[in-house]
């Protein structure tokens, strides 16, 4: 029995809450200070040092002391696997996983089955999310074709029908000749291509990290070069063309000084990692469990600290989850025939707390890295904590601890690999677009 | 007892003292072997089960023929008469043979990893015959014995070991048993089949001129090379290896007189080894086979003896 309740977001109710005393983090007004904040009917009414209502009767009043109050986060790389692969993740479970993780927003990619490659792929997805999804979606197209690397999809097309950016996410566009054409048009729209970067030559039936352990354990290798050539190729692109380009899931030193150079050069790109990337290394293979089976790969403790010195300096602007759900039937089989792929949704803000407690990043840049900056880079209007806008935003208690258990998850994905791992930083409520879709426990009342 | 665990899954994770220990044991069985009646009744009422997922002859003959001479009964299960081209998994397959209750399960596949997990979940023993490109431990210590018998020590000994060493799960397993017993191992082979990472997991030395060390050698260990690494570009061309790392004759003029050459089999005749070199007068690769039998037997006791009354 979950100690948590969700609702979809058609059948939730505007939030009409009175918090006192509660620590406001949100970069996009320059807030982070202990604030009342009054919202009504799902709008934020007042956001004030101090609140009194004399008689709030029709009021719910929660003391939040020692709590967070943060803008509701975007993830903007998440695997929602509908259509065609519902066995794994559905819009339904995936948004109810990523409003349990504190995200009100979940830009889904397009490897679905059918691919995302076609307006009526992407109206499908819209219409099922507003359905039966706690949050809102915002589908990624395919850059080209049945993700085939050939013929480019028709972008003007699927931005009318709602996709907000494009990638042939789960492998790279092969042809230098097609990424440099894709990349050209789609600048019309201002949109980002989103760019996976692996050489298949140089990664095929690779497994994990090329390096010590997989010399060790008689793995076959994943080399960082693999990686790191398409990121550089893909800038280069970027550069000659003048285009935006978004580098997904960044893994390696190398990639990271790549995009810090191209970004001194001036050169339009954005960069995103995941938690397991600046949190897990590739010894954690020794028990062959193919949970820890992710593409790219697990790498080194100085990629680790490279990735950390990254997200540090800036170079790298997202925190994104790639949550990618399976099923026992990929995973539970020999570690070389099983899925690549970890689900995140619910535990990508307790291990990017960590950053904030080790001191790499303020609570503020935190919510940049995970709000404000995906919204931005997919052209999503953001107000963040503001008067008289809508709310979206998340209520987090940094204190306290749990203990993962995917059993507990909204998602169907169990490949999680801080299963029994012990976190700090929990999501207690979730309000999406003025309504309350999330509660933990003494809070699953609101939900109702 | 010296040997507690419940499995031998790998040479890595055993100590000094565990490995003589299996050699000393192997040693005092071999004579079974040569008896007229060759059965001791060791084993009686053990069941092991063979789970082969891959192509072997010697190995699982070896193990069969070790576990039916200490009078255990003993069942073979591979590829083609199983349900595993059924598309069952294989935690599946071993639930079930699990809920047979047998005692030891003796496992060969072509994925790193697979015994270790096994292992983890059955209560029965788990013997690795070969897991990928990761660990051969029973042919490692067959190699250890024939080294032992011809060379006494292994303290300063210098073994040789040629071939392709980033697939070779013999290789793996000779380097960490090798070194624990005090041995100093070199590498040699081309750079895209010796991975130079071995020289920082483990105390060993990477070199790809062969003439360069071949001179030096004690025990030369030549591995097989797959046809299929040619087509993965990893070679020009089986011609060129065999210039080039092929053991002939000619090359051994310069080796030491009583190198010991060995081979995990089955050889690739004209590519890693000269016909006339495989039978030649150094060569203890047949030796190798019959203590294969013999370390199997000690293997076997040892992981039985921990449930014996």
């Amino acid at each position: 029995m979950k100690n948590s309740r969700v609702r979809r977001l058609k059948d939730a109710h505007p939030a009409t809450v009175l918090f006192k005393g509660v620590r406001v983090v949100d970069p996009a007004n320059n807030l982070d200070q202990e604030m009342d904040v009054l919202v009504e009917d799902g709008v934020f009414k007042e956001i004030s040092p101090r609140i009194d209502i004399p008689d709030p009767c029709n009021l719910k009043v929660i003391k939040a002391d020692g709590l967070w109050l943060l803008p509701g986060l975007v993830d903007m790389h998440v695997h929602l696997r509908e259509p065609g692969e519902e066995y794994k993740e559905t819009i339904e479970t995936g948004t109810q996983a990523a409003v349990a993780g504190g995200i009100v927003a979940v830009a889904s990619m397009p490897n679905t089955k059918p691919v995302n490659d076609n307006p009526a792929v992407t109206k499908y997805i819209l219409d099922r999310a507003k359905e039966i999804g706690s949050c809102t979606v915002l589908p990624v197209a395919a850059i080209t074709v049945g993700l085939a690397g050939e013929t480019m999809t028709e972008m003007a097309a699927l931005i009318e029908a709602g996709a907000v950016a494009f990638s042939d996410d789960g492998k790279s566009v092969r042809s230098s000749q097609v990424m440099r054409r894709a990349l050209e048009y789609a600048s019309i729209f201002d949109v980002p291509v989103i760019c996976h970067c692996e050489d298949p030559d140089l990664s095929r039936n690779g497994v994990m990290n090329e390096g010590v352990m997989s010399v060790k354990l008689g793995i076959r290798g994943i080399p960082r070069i693999a990686e790191e050539i398409v990121v550089a190729r893909d800038i280069i692109l970027a550069e000659y063309t003048g285009a935006r380009i978004h580098i997904a899931h960044v893994s390696t030193e190398k990639s990271v000084s790549l995009i810090r150079e191209a970004k001194k050069r001036g050169v339009k790109v954005t960069a995103e990692t995941a938690p397991h990337y600046f949190s897990l290394t590739e010894e954690i293979l020794e028990t062959y469990d193919s949970r820890f089976k992710v593409n790219p790969p697990l790498r080194t403790q100085s990629d680790v600290e490279a990735i950390i010195q990254g997200l540090a300096d800036g170079t790298i602007d997202v925190i994104a989850t790639d949550h990618a759900p399976h099923s026992p039937i990929e995973k539970d089989i020999e570690i070389d025939f099983a899925a690549f792929g970890m689900v995140g949704l619910e535990t990508s803000l307790a291990v990017s707390l960590g950053l904030v407690r080790s001191g790499v990043l303020t609570p503020a840049e935190l919510v940049k890295k995970m709000s404000q900056n995906p919204a931005d880079i997919l052209g999503i209007p953001y107000r963040g904590i503001c008067k008289e806008e809508e709310a979206s935003f998340i209520v987090v208690d940094p204190n306290a601890e749990w203990i993962v258990d995917s059993t507990e998850f909204y998602s169907k994905g169990v490949n999680c690999p801080f299963e029994g791992k012990k976190l700090v930083g929990r999501v207690e409520l979730t309000v999406c677009r003025g309504k309350i879709v999330f509660g933990r426990g003494e809070y699953q009342w609101l939900v109702e | 007892m010296i040997y507690a665990r419940k499995d031998i899954l790998g040479i890595e994770e055993l100590t000094k003292e565990e490995i003589e220990h299996i050699l000393d044991l192997a040693s005092s069985l071999k004579e079974i072997n040569e008896r007229s009646i060759k059965k001791v009744p060791t084993l009686r009422g053990k069941t092991v089960i063979h789970l082969f997922y891959e192509p072997s002859t010697r190995t699982k003959m070896s193990f069969d023929i070790a576990a039916k001479r200490l009078s255990a009964d003993t069942y073979s299960i591979s590829v083609s008469t199983s349900s595993v081209v059924k598309g069952e998994t294989f935690l599946d397959t071993v639930k079930n043979l699990e809920a047979m209750k047998p005692d030891i399960f003796v496992i060969r596949h072509s994925v790193s990893g697979v015994p270790h997990r096994i292992a983890r979940y059955t209560k029965a023993s788990v013997i690795n015959a070969g897991d990928g490109s990761h660990e051969h431990p029973t042919q490692a210590l067959l190699d250890m014995l024939t080294i032992r018998e011809h060379k006494g020590t292994f303290d300063g000994l210098h073994v040789l070991i040629v071939g392709d060493i980033l697939h070779s799960r013999v290789a793996r397993s000779n380097i960490w048993g090798l070194s624990k017993l005090g041995a100093h191992v070199t590498l040699c082979g081309p750079p895209t089949l010796v991975p130079k990472e071995l020289e920082s997991i483990a105390n060993v030395k990477v070199l790809y001129n062969l003439m360069e060390i071949l001179p030096d050698a004690d025990v030369l260990m030549v591995l097989r090379l797959q046809r299929e690494r040619q087509k993965q570009s990893f070679l020009p061309s089986l011609r060129e290896y065999s210039v080039l790392y092929g053991i002939t004759n000619e090359k051994l003029k310069k080796a030491k007189p009583d190198l010991l050459i060995m081979h995990p089999g089955p050889i690739n005749r004209g590519i890693e080894l000269a016909p006339d070199v495989a039978d030649g007068p150094r060569s203890v690769i047949l030796e190798q086979v019959t203590n294969g039998v013999a370390v199997r037997m000690a293997v076997l006791y040892v992981l039985a003896q921990r449930n014996l009354p």
